[in-house]
């Protein structure tokens, strides 16, 4: 096990080798340049010729991307050009809300569409079912920044429970930090927890169809037992999966999130390197999530492991 | 929504097909939601061929003395920060999102079905166009998106450029399985025994056997280009400001959320409405079309 861990961690560096290349490529390739971002458009052309020879944006494509990979090996993301601080520091300080949300935001979803993909799927066809099937088709239609914005009209103007918008560091506590991420983690959570919701359904649909049902039934195990054990355990494998892949636009939905809500968290830093054309700090955010996304990956390779005996590493 | 497959009589089995017609008939009745689904779509479309009609106010129109009023007689929706009438700007944005939504559903189809046929029939593009999908789809889409626009400049055809890039991925798995599965066939391999060429086997012989399941993705793919570009826009690198985008109109709502509520709701229901009914007309299309394809693919 511990071998079979190492090997796909290993396994992982060509993939996040040939991200690195792609996004420096792409951002290399593509018009825009940081440095007239940076100095205005007063700035006269040596002005403009002597930021780029100091930011090392003068050298050839292959260079940049050698010196930059001299430095990776390092484990130095090297400098933000906007932020006067190691990319590193930049996200470290970022991170925290983000990830917290985005965490928050998985487990309304599956808090919320597990037990209702089951129950529609068991009571097929039942009120509850076309309700929460009606519910989960809005969900999933519904844009994420305009539920936040009503969410935040009902609790924050209306009722004044929760904040309108910002963040508090876990330093000041963890409910003072919860309060802030209540809104934004239900706005972000609600269209995953309804396509979860859908798919819970129609994976238990399926399964429920199968012969081991039949003889779990047959030969009198309870029907709770059923459908929790011998159902949803094996409906689960693809749902893992589904829930793993997920992660890619938990991203982009809190990118969306933390503009509705004021958050100060990665997904604004990105938009604003994007925009100012900061090329080291979008090369280190793009590196770190595509890290987050093959370790996400491994884990719901090792979860296959507990949900089915018949899996095995070596 | 689903079919459950009983088994049947055998008498049953050997009766032919059911016409069309009827086919059309017991399916309005088993399935009200792709029907709701198709009519609001149809709805919409006019809404927004007849916007100057249906508008009555010019939606660019500005007007510093009724700026941030309530609903009233002369503004049914209450006007924005400019003065300008919601309801107008609304009727108009119908506009953009479904011009912008065709357009990222056309882009990602011709992208989609390109890559496809292509890694589907050459068995040699197959794994490296494939890896370059399964690079495109593990990116966060809406940043994938941001920063083709933020490279290209924001203009409408940008917008769909970048959004179409983004679902390319999609259609083309789906037209890769179904090319995967046609490829084998016997009319195939005849049609290639006689001599037909690779370029006309694909597009007179492979694509259509594939249009089924291409127009079903193509409307969902639809559904998610009008909700990419109000995302967009409200992120502020969409379309420019001066189109009355129903995303452009929501962030314009963000900070005047406590003075002016009005603002954000008829924009965010015709974006909820809008998509919802592309939504249920595409599960509506799936389960008439093709109805082994119960799972959004």
């Amino acid at each position: 096990m511990t071998r079979y861990i190492i090997r796909r961690l290993l396994l992982a560096i060509p993939v996040m080798l040939l991200v690195a290349v792609t996004t420096f490529l792409l951002l290399h390739m593509t018009p825009g340049d940081p440095v007239s971002v940076l100095l205005g458009p007063d700035a006269t052309v040596e002005q403009i010729d002597q930021m780029r020879e100091a930011l090392g944006l003068n050298d050839p494509v292959h260079v940049q991307l050698l010196n930059w990979f001299r430095n990776l090996a390092h484990g130095d993301l090297g400098e933000s050009i906007f932020l006067d601080k190691p990319v590193t520091e930049a996200i470290a300080e970022r991170a925290q809300p983000t990830l917290l949300l985005t965490f928050l935001a998985s487990l309304v979803a599956i808090c919320v569409g597990l037990p209702f993909g089951v129950i529609s799927a068991v009571r097929r066809g039942s009120t509850i079912d076309i309700g929460a099937m009606l519910v989960a088709m809005v969900g999933i239609s519904m844009p994420t920044f305009w539920l936040g914005l009503n969410l935040i009209f009902i609790f924050g103007v209306k009722l004044r429970w929760l904040p309108v918008q910002g963040y508090q560091p876990l330093s000041e506590g963890l409910w003072t930090s919860l309060r802030y991420l209540i809104m934004p983690a239900l706005t972000l959570g609600a269209a995953q927890g309804a396509l979860l919701a859908r798919m819970t359904r129609s994976m238990m649909l399926e399964v429920l169809h199968e012969d081991y049902v039949r003889t779990a039934r047959a030969k009198g195990v309870s029907e709770r037992r059923v459908i929790l054990r011998h159902a949803l355990r094996n409906a689960f494998i693809p749902l893992v999966t589904v829930i793993g892949l997920t992660f890619a636009v938990l991203i982009s939905g809190a990118v969306v999130t933390e503009q509705v809500f004021g958050i100060p968290g990665a997904g604004q830093l990105l938009i604003r390197a994007v925009n100012r054309r900061d090329f080291p700090l979008i090369q280190g955010i793009v590196l770190i999530v595509a890290l987050l996304y093959v370790i996400i990956n491994l884990i719901v390779d090792l979860i296959y492991v507990f949900l089915d005996p018949r899996i095995h590493y070596s | 929504m689903t079919v459950v497959e009983r088994p049947r009589a055998l008498a049953d089995q050997i009766r032919p097909e059911p016409s069309f017609g009827k086919r059309v008939g017991h399916y309005v009745r088993r399935h009200p939601g792709g029907v709701l689904g198709s009519m609001l779509v149809l709805l919409i479309v006019l809404v927004a061929i007849f916007a100057n009609q249906i508008a009555g106010q010019d939606p660019t129109a500005l007007n510093p003395a009724e700026r941030l009023a309530g609903p009233s007689a002369a503004h049914r929706f209450g006007t924005d920060n400019f003065g300008r009438d919601l309801f107008s700007r609304t009727v108009h944005g119908t506009r953009i999102s479904l011009g912008v939504g065709f357009g990222v559903s056309l882009a990602a189809l011709l992208g989609g079905i390109i890559f496809g046929l292509l890694a589907g029939y050459y068995r040699r593009l197959d794994a490296p166009l494939m890896r370059l999908m399964d690079a495109v789809m593990a990116f966060p889409g809406i940043i994938l998106a941001i920063g083709i626009v933020a490279a290209t400049g924001q203009s409408i055809a940008n917008v769909i450029l970048a959004l179409g890039v983004v679902y390319i991925p999609r259609v083309a798995r789906l037209v890769r399985s179904v090319v995967l599965s046609v490829r084998e066939q016997a009319f195939i391999e005849a049609a290639r025994a006689i001599g037909v060429r690779d370029w006309r086997l694909l597009g007179r012989h492979i694509l259509p056997s594939s249009w089924s399941p291409i127009i079903v993705q193509g409307t969902f793919v639809f559904a998610e280009g009008v909700l990419g570009e109000a995302t967009l826009s409200f992120l502020g690198v969409g379309p420019p400001p001066i189109y009355p985008s129903w995303g452009t109109i929501l962030s314009e709502a963000r900070p005047f959320i406590r003075e002016a509520p009005w603002m954000m709701i008829l924009p965010g229901i015709a974006l909820t409405v809008t998509v919802l009914s592309l939504n249920l007309m595409g599960d509506g299309l799936r389960d008439l079309l093709d109805p082994r394809l119960r799972r959004r693919a």
